[in-house]
């Protein structure tokens, strides 16, 4: 027996349609598969109409695909209505021959069934409909209706299967959507029929939230995410939250930017954080986390820099207002555009559609910078589980578009306060812990950069004040016992202050004294130098005396001499 | 009983080209109608295959379908008309049992 080794062929991955559904088709890579249905179920109220209607006029408005809705329950009007709130114009459309719309009735009371059928007549429709605007895209909503229309149902199984391959060979995408059943994924099986792609779309209640989460149950010949996927219903339609990333590739930015606190700046290697990096202030209550946060916006606002300030405690007034008592002037960015506030309460909407509020403001002012104070609310909201995962994905968001992004976290006071109980600190690039420093009967704040990657930053606990100049960091004060804050400090400070000028007087009065002597040396200098000059006079004088004697001595003799008629002195003669 | 002499029946039959079903169906229809309706009705065969449009018009999902237009209430019968007793029910031409 022979073997031989080929190359595996290079496979072409199937074709896929995009949905042009936000986040789908990022998870699917791609979309839809092209030319082949795929089935979209659910409860009652998931999003399955809006999921087809929207993949439909998607295709019709971006991707130049018309589409044919065949809806099974609604009627052209009542659909033309319900999608309008989402600013789809179905009858514009209609009129545009970009979309065809038939909805089938079947009336179980005036149907009578008296012997063989098929459904050909449902087949002709169809044909007819996307032969009049050469549809690519066709949706069945929800085909499964047919089954309490009529009543053989071995007719309507091999029907519906002649149908889904009759709809493969015209090589139309299709989606089909189906209720959900007890225990299975549709009432009928449908997915008996449709194995190419199976989603499957979920809307639970919990705790009063309501989440929706999308599934891919199935992807025939295409990889996918097997989770669950956050998405939500609004005001712009159905929008799948984007997957925690697949791969990890943000670019990283060597640009600094300063924090808005000189002396911050100095500690994070002396330029302030990196571009595009995640800040986490963590700390317990009131020790100046949105104070600092504020700084960050105030000075990417004095840059020109976009800022989004996320509150989910106060409103953009009383923020305004707060910041005001410590010397920051919020007021002028908002009114110059620079600065947006969006303030919510955590529990109004699901952790999802936080995220969403997020993607959509970031999507719309593209900021450079974004504050969400405090991130630990939106705990409240979801379980630790979800929470981390959906904080995950917002950090990996907001790290792909290069924003940079302060969140901040309170502690409580019991834990440790280096723990965070969200589990985000691992996805943070800075940390910067607040604390309360609790001494002598007094508190006052301090902060240390716990980590900050790629920079050298400084491992000193400093202590601030908030001015109304803003945040100020104080002087680190190292005493015999360690870091000294508050009074403590300045009492410190003072006490080594009457040391040092209790030490200069001393000093100058030893100078003084020193002084003293030397003038008292002098003056005696000078004494014995007049002593001494007095004596030397003296001397001499006795000296001269003494020489004008000897003179006067040796005249006399030589007067003497010459009386006696002495040989001169100098002669042979002899005196 | 309702005395069906002044009674006129407006059929309409849609089928989907010479299919077996639709052959079967109009058969079965002639043979009915001259039976119970001799003289007072009047069939219209339409085959979709040649105008499809009509199918989204007169709401056609089964082939071979008929459609009792007259009298009101409207009434679709579906299936190649092989059962005459339901056929007859759907007509309204015998009470439901």
């Amino acid at each position: 027996m022979q073997f031989t080794e080929t190359a595996p062929a290079k496979v072409e991955g199937i074709q896929k349609s995009p949905s042009g559904i936000a986040g789908f088709d990022e998870i699917t890579g791609g979309g839809l598969p092209t030319g082949r249905p795929s089935l979209v179920c659910g409860g009652p109220g998931c999003g399955k109409t809006l999921f087809a209607m929207q993949f439909l006029v998607n295709g019709a408005v971006q991707f130049d695909e018309p589409g044919v809705f065949m809806s099974f329950e609604e009627n052209v009007d009542e659909l033309t209505k319900n999608v309008a709130s989402l600013g789809f114009d179905l009858a514009d459309l209609v009129e545009r021959r970009r979309i065809a719309m038939d909805t089938v009735v079947v009336e179980r009371s005036e149907i009578e069934e008296t012997g063989e059928y098929d459904l050909e007549g449902l087949f002709i429709r169809l044909d007819f409909a996307i032969r009049s605007i050469g549809a690519k895209r066709v949706v069945l909503d929800t085909i499964e209706s047919l089954f309490s229309g009529l009543n053989n149902q071995a007719i309507l199984r091999a029907e519906l299967r002649r149908l889904f391959r009759w709809l493969k060979d015209k090589g139309v995408t299709v989606v089909i959507t189906g209720e959900k059943g007890e225990g299975t994924l549709t009432r009928q099986g449908l997915e008996e029929y449709v194995s190419d792609c199976v989603i499957f779309l979920d809307h639970r209640v919990n705790e009063q939230v309501s989440t929706r989460r999308l599934r891919i149950v199935k992807y025939r010949g295409s990889s996918h995410g097997t989770n669950e996927y956050p998405f939500v219903i609004d005001r712009r339609g159905l929008e799948v939250l984007p997957v925690t990333s697949l791969h990890l590739q943000h670019p990283a930015s060597t640009e600094r930017i300063s924090s808005g606190i000189e002396r911050l700046d100095a500690m994070l290697g002396g330029q302030g954080y990196f571009r595009g990096s995640s800040i986490l202030l963590s700390g317990v209550a009131g020790t100046g986390k949105s104070s600092i946060a504020a700084h960050l916006v105030d000075a990417a606002c004095a840059r020109g820099e976009r800022c989004v300030y996320l509150s989910m405690e106060e409103s953009p007034d009383q923020i305004v207002r707060n910041m005001s008592s410590i010397g920051l002037d919020l007021q002028r960015w908002t009114d110059s555009g620079l600065l947006h506030f969006h303030s919510s309460r955590p529990t109004l909407f699901g952790l999802e559609m936080h995220l969403v509020t997020v993607y959509r403001l970031v999507q719309e002012l593209q900021p450079d910078v974004v504050v969400i104070d405090p991130l630990s609310n939106l705990i409240n909201v979801g379980s630790l589980h979800e929470v981390t995962t959906t904080l995950l994905r917002l950090v990996d968001f907001l790290k792909s578009r290069q924003i940079t992004a302060l969140f901040t976290v309170l502690t409580s006071s019991a834990d440790s306060p280096d723990e965070t109980n969200l589990g985000v600190s691992s996805l943070m690039d800075v940390w910067i812990l607040l604390r309360n420093l609790e001494l002598n009967g007094e508190r006052n704040r301090g902060l240390y950069v716990l980590k900050s990657r790629g920079m050298s930053h400084s491992n000193q606990i400093r202590e601030f004040v908030m001015t109304d100049r803003g945040i100020q960091l104080l002087d680190v004060y190292l005493g015999p016992q360690g870091m000294l804050t508050g009074s403590a400090r300045l009492t410190q400070e003072m006490q080594d202050r009457a040391e040092d000028l209790a030490r200069s007087e001393e000093l100058e009065s030893m100078q003084r004294k020193l002084e003293r002597r030397r003038l008292a040396f002098e003056a005696q200098i000078a004494s014995l130098r007049a002593e001494l000059q007095t004596e030397e006079e003296e001397v001499r004088k006795l000296i001269a005396q003494a020489s004008r004697r000897e003179q006067k001595t040796v005249e006399t003799r030589a007067a003497l001499a010459r009386n006696r008629s002495a040989d001169s002195p100098d002669g042979e003669g002899k005196w | 009983m309702v005395t069906l002499d002044t009674k006129r029946w407006n059929l309409r039959l849609y089928v989907a080209g010479q299919t077996p079903k639709s052959i079967a169906a109009l058969a079965n229809l002639r043979k009915i109608c001259d039976e119970h309706m001799k003289g007072q009705y009047e069939v219209e065969v339409i085959d979709l295959m040649e105008s499809p449009h009509l199918a989204q018009k007169d709401q056609i999902v089964a082939i071979p379908t008929l459609v009792r237009q007259l009298p009101e209430p409207l009434k679709r019968i579906i299936g190649d008309l092989s059962n005459t007793e339901r056929v007859l029910i759907g007509l309204d031409l015998q009470p439901r049992a």
